[in-house]
């Protein structure tokens, strides 16, 4: 007990200090309209720093308490300037960047350069152990500060410098015409003097630049974030705050919506989908978001990598009857993929429906004939693998298995094959000790068409987990990358991406939609392409 | 008796250090956490061996649980990923898993025992029957299946109750969760506090107070029930460690974050501090709750004597 | 003759795992009931085992003639399911998603369009290996373990008793989660060496207590004073009067071991496809409640029906083998 005390005590200070809402108080204003509003949320794996954090749940906090120096219109996707007054550059690989005047953290210390570049020198810092340090690895210095093995050689990026209190510049290692677009992730948030001050404290109740503060945070159970009144920005909270609530069980989480006792739910589980337009009427949000599913193969294992295996990739990707699974067990949130993107890019950013053509249409007679061709099923069977843990794989994965062994019309030939636990499925991905397919989801950092090829085929990439190599897709790939004329570019990596269709390097299953449920009392709920609400832009009556 | 105490407080140590340990080569067995830190992509070499010496985990297993169980006897139970203490996971999770047993244990005995003695004391009736058919259906039906149907019907379809607890978890919204942990307990305490009764029914003690002209109600409650209750009493001592770690079930339905909670998420995120940590703090709880449970026989029960 | 099933100590002893946990040799014979052996058979004519005159009782009771039919036909669709259905259970289609009872397909279909009549029916096997399996194993490990510490006393007693302590004090269904997480084979076998691991001192504590009491019968002390080697006093005159309470509690452990099959099943580290279990079925018709209860019922049931059986068949041995009820 003495521990609970001590924390709170602690927790009051950080408010008194930071002049905010006074301690023990919590619940919002009643009838006016600060009213708060709850929503579900997960337990965030890592500590919430910006560079630390690279899932969902962190990812909604961190999308309250900070603006970066883009943001992704919460609509279109598109980078729009936020912190940014202007990034500019001559050569696609030295940019610099001016800050905005006018801007603070919420508690009070002004947002300079200083801010951007101290940020992200801690988040590539090899020291600092986080997880998002890659996202560094485009400037010039990064070796040094996040070597692959050794001691690191040096503490700050050399290509960043501060060249004034509101300028800075970035040189690269390489061309990267569309870098400006990225700056919107969560790890390039910028970050106050607090946070190096007295890190200890400021995890606890993390202090930043958006259209929130942390009022009070319970670990495992419950974030309270209020409104900041004094926020510079043009986005202003329209509610009084957000009580983030955590649920084991995103079954639970619906069920506490049908009750009364939570207003916004996030993700609609599968099972429920079927209820919704009974449940909830129009109070039920179903959009297209950046994430895309997808049957990776190990390509490492030689039966997944020879010429035949190509065709037998193709005959199981025409087993599958994308159609029936998206309509029977997701109730139509995803969306049968026809590429390997998503169709939140829109056909300007590199979306091309129906690129993959006749392959990822459902037809079981050349499905069997093409696996026949290929020299069948490798051993006779695959086994899907994924993680049993969180989402509704089990459920699709089982879905698409007996799809399969129905167009193959052999009840064994792909039995499902679940992981327990997330770590243990990236530890067998990361040891390379997969034999069949297997689950691979992705969800953009940025709405660019690059972030869905390049990490997930490109030699060695980090998301590369079936380690799939192709000369010609990485060629093209780094003439994308120097382009400085957009469209262009987009060209070049649609065809890359026609290479990863021609080799199937992986099966494209269908597109996720974002998918929300909520209470009598909001209105003006939205779902960014990320498929995380707009918190800020929610009304509570 | 005080001698006793000491043996059985010594014999602790031994059974302690072995759970733990036995605790600690399990979760090992669950293999390198680390890769699941990094969402969706595979972490870089270099963070990833950082990751691994702050958490000690590039260490020999041996070495790990001396210097674990060496922080253990300072306070300090590790940190989990994210950066929590569990000392402070442990904090905000123990007092909620702790009503709940309460609740659960109330249940037990007002509702096991009161039915105990009355189809103890109506031996072969249909109430009887009855109500031995309804704890074996109830021990038969797995606490999930009972568990979700009332939260479906109570929560859902009648609104009789919060389908879900609060983060606060007050008594009253863990009265159903209470319940169905209770459950199966419950009708094992039902059949156990019935035999003991009929038992002792027919002992000597009681026959000669009904014989004494004693009213029924005071020969049932202070010479019948008292000598029936001991088995009883050992069971429901017993039970509160098993309640505790197997809130797991329970817990994920109604969204309580106790300590079922915690440690399932802590073994989905293959946590080994926060699983050792929770199921060391379990073990003691239950090596002392039997130790407790033993020493009420010689309260109940005047013919034990420990020496 | 013995009246309903009753008298839940071995029960209790089964689940709760608690009791008496060291009270020393004799204050555990004052503790745990355990039955008193032959010599408490009654006076009859002639004399009569302590079996035969259990099965006596037993052939009369219809609790354990209908517990026994149950557990006989459970038995007989595990080794012949195709008997009572013609479908596969691994032959689903997706569009007939959680439809009804219909012609042929009498409980309907599951969230996969699999059919859940004759995924019931291929689930008793799976159910009853696990149960069977693992009440085997436990029961052996457990005794061989608990005779042995019995029998010896002393110092062997001591390290034996304290295993048992550590292994009791791992809460289980936290230790199944733990272990089988990791776990890939799609057997049965992981499941069934979980509950063995940790079940065995469930069964050791009952097979000590009763070592104890059947070796201070005069007939044991007779043999030994003849010169009857360990194993000889141990398997001959110990063993056939000790076995009594061991079979009661693991019949009864037996059914809820089937039970925390489901229950692992549904926390996700239970069987894996393409295995046939109810536990599985159970779990993945669980989020369906609302639009599908029929794939959670059946399986259910047939879950409960089948706990229920080894329970009571359980119960019905123990009142027999019991003398004290006679």
């Amino acid at each position: 007990m003495r521990i609970t005390t001590h924390a709170s005590w602690a927790v009051c200070a950080m408010a008194l200090a930071l002049a905010t809402a006074g301690c023990g108080g919590g619940g919002g204003g009643s009838g006016d309209s600060e009213a708060v509003l709850s929503a579900s949320w997960g337990d965030p794996q890592n500590p919430l720093e910006p560079s630390n954090t690279n899932e969902v749940q962190g990812g909604k906090v961190l999308d309250m308490i900070f603006r970066g120096l883009k943001r992704y219109d919460p609509e279109t996707g598109e980078a729009q300037d936020m912190l940014a007054e202007k990034i500019e550059t001559s050569d696609s690989q030295n940019f610099a960047i001016t800050v905005k005047d006018g801007w603070t953290f919420s508690n009070g210390e002004k947002v300079t350069a200083q801010s951007f570049v101290d940020a992200w020198n801690y988040g590539a810092s090899l020291r600092n152990n986080q997880r998002n340090a890659y996202f560094f690895g485009y400037i010039e210095g990064y070796d040094q500060v996040h070597p692959e093995e050794g001691e690191q050689t040096a503490d700050t990026l050399s290509g960043l410098k501060v060249t004034g209190e509101r300028t800075f510049t970035v040189k690269l290692t390489q061309k990267f015409s569309t870098f400006p677009d990225t700056l919107g992730y969560n790890a390039f948030a910028p970050l106050p003097r607090a946070f190096f001050d007295d890190h200890d404290a400021w995890v606890k109740k993390p202090v930043g630049n958006g259209p929130y503060l942390v009022e009070s945070y319970t670990r495992g159970s419950q974030m309270s974030l209020r409104k900041w009144d004094d926020y510079p920005g043009d986005d202003k909270a329209e509610n009084g705050g957000v009580d983030l609530k955590v649920y084991t069980d995103n079954n639970t989480a619906y069920t506490d919506l049908l009750a009364g006792n939570l207003d916004l739910v996030d993700d609609v589980p599968a099972a429920q989908l079927k209820n919704v337009k009974n449940d909830l009427g129009d109070r039920y949000l179903n959009t297209p978001a950046g994430i895309i599913q997808t049957l990776a193969f190990p390509f490492y294992d030689p039966a997944w990598n020879t010429e035949g295996a190509k065709k037998v990739r193709q005959g199981l990707s025409m087993a599958i009857d994308r159609k029936q699974i998206t309509d029977t067990i997701f109730q139509e949130t995803r969306t049968p993929a026809t590429d390997w993107t998503s169709p939140v890019l829109g056909e300007d950013g590199g979306f091309q429906d129906g690129l993959c053509g006749e392959f990822c249409e459902f037809k079981p007679d050349e499905a069997k004939k093409l696996i026949e061709e290929g020299g069948g099923l490798p051993g006779g069977k695959v086994t899907i693998t994924f993680n049993a843990d969180t989402g509704s794989h089990r459920e699709w994965v089982n879905a698409v298995c007996n799809s399969i062994n129905n167009a193959l019309d052999n009840e064994r030939a792909c039995t499902a094959n679940p992981v327990g636990t997330f770590a243990d499925f990236r530890n067998q991905i990361t040891d390379r000790k997969m034999t069949g397919p297997f689950r691979a989801g992705w969800q953009m950092d940025y709405p660019l068409i690059q972030n869905f090829l390049q990490p997930l085929y490109y030699t060695n990439a980090s998301s590369n987990d079936g380690k799939w190599s192709n000369k010609q897709f990485d060629d093209l790939v780094n003439q994308a990358n120097q382009e400085t004329d957009t469209a262009k570019a987009i060209d070049l990596f649609q065809q890359a991406e026609e290479v990863v269709r021609d080799n199937m390097a992986a099966i494209p299953l269908w597109y996720q939609n974002g998918s929300a449920g909520w209470s009598d009392r909001l209105s003006n709920v939205k779902l960014n392409p990320f498929s995380v609400p707009v918190y800020n832009e929610i009304k509570v009556s | 008796m005080g001698r006793y105490v000491v043996r059985r407080l010594l014999q602790m140590i031994p059974v302690f250090i072995g759970a733990t340990l036995l605790i600690f080569l399990m979760v090992n067995v669950m293999g390198d956490p680390i890769a699941g830190l990094c969402g969706e992509r595979q972490c870089d070499p270099a963070t990833a061996a950082r990751l691994e010496q702050e958490f000690g985990l590039d260490k020999p297993v041996w070495q790990q649980y001396l210097t674990y169980m060496g922080n253990l006897f300072t306070g300090d139970f590790g940190t989990a990923f994210n950066g929590q203490e569990v000392t402070e996971l442990m904090a905000t999770a123990f007092p909620v898993t702790i009503r709940l047993t309460l609740i659960a244990i109330l249940f037990e005995i007002v509702i096991g025992v009161t039915l105990g003695v009355v189809t103890g004391l109506r031996r072969g009736r249909p109430v009887d029957t009855g109500v031995l058919l309804l704890t074996l259906v109830v021990i038969s039906v797995p606490t999930f299946v009972t568990g979700l149907l009332f939260q479906l019907l109570l929560g859902v379809k009648w609104g009789w109750i919060r389908p879900s607890v609060s983060s606060e978890a007050p008594f009253d919204e863990l009265i159903l969760p209470g319940l169905v942990l209770a459950s199966v307990s419950l009708a094992y305490v039902t059949r156990l506090t019935r035999t003991s009764i009929a038992e002792n029914r027919r002992s000597d003690y009681v026959r000669t107070a009904v014989a004494k002209g004693l009213p029924r109600r005071r020969v049932v409650v202070r010479h019948l029930l008292r000598n029936s209750l001991i088995p009883v009493v050992t069971f429901i001592g017993a039970d509160i460690g098993f309640l505790m770690g197997g809130a797991i079930v329970t817990e994920r339905i109604f969204n309580i974050h106790g300590v079922g909670y915690q440690l399932y998420q802590g073994i989905l995120r293959q946590n080994t501090q926060t699983v050792v940590g929770f199921v060391t703090v379990l073990v003691l709880v239950f090596l002392v709750a039997n130790l407790v449970v033993d020493l009420l026989y010689a309260v109940l029960d005047p013919r034990i004597r420990y020496v | 003759m013995s009246d309903r099933p009753d008298e839940p100590e071995a029960a209790v002893a089964g689940t709760s795992m608690g009791g008496a946990m060291d009270l020393g040799v004799d204050e555990a014979e004052t503790l745990e009931k355990v039955p008193a052996g032959p010599d408490g058979a009654g006076p009859e004519d002639r004399p009569r085992s302590l079996w035969s005159d259990a099965w006596r009782d037993l052939r009369r009771n219809p609790v354990f003639i209908v517990s026994a039919l149950v557990i006989l036909f459970l038995v007989f669709i595990s080794l012949w399911p195709s008997a009572i259905t013609s479908g596969s259970p691994l032959k689903c289609d997706l569009s007939k998603a959680q439809e009804g009872s219909q012609p042929g397909h009498p409980f309907g279909f599951d969230g996969q369009g699999c059919d859940v009549y004759t995924r019931t029916v291929y689930g008793a096997r799976t159910s009853v290996a696990v149960g069977v399996l693992a009440t085997l194993g436990v029961a052996v490990l457990g005794s061989v373990l608990g005779a042995l510490a019995g029998f010896f006393g002393g110092l062997s007693d001591s390290i034996l008793s304290r295993i048992t302590d550590v292994f009791f004090a791992i809460p289980v269904v936290l230790g199944g989660l733990v272990l089988l997480s990791v776990i890939t084979s799609n057997t049965v076998w992981p499941v069934i060496g979980f509950i063995v691991l940790l079940g065995w001192p469930q069964i050791s504590r009952i097979a000590r207590g009763a070592v104890i009491t059947a070796k201070q019968n005069d007939y044991v002390q007779a043999a030994r004073a003849l010169g009857a080697s360990n194993s000889r006093l141990l398997l001959r005159h110990i063993a056939p009067n000790a076995v009594a309470p061991v079979i009661v509690v693991a019949t009864i452990a037996l059914g809820t071991y089937i039970a925390l099959e489901a229950t692992l099943s549904y926390l996700g580290v239970g069987l894996k496809p393409p295995s046939v279990s109810w536990g599985i079925d159970i779990s993945s018709a669980s989020p369906y409640i609302r639009n599908a209860p029929h794939a959670l019922l059946w399986p259910s049931g047939a879950l409960a029906i089948t706990v229920l059986a080894f329970i009571m068949l359980g119960d019905a041995v123990r009142d027999a083998l019991d003398p004290k009820l006679r």
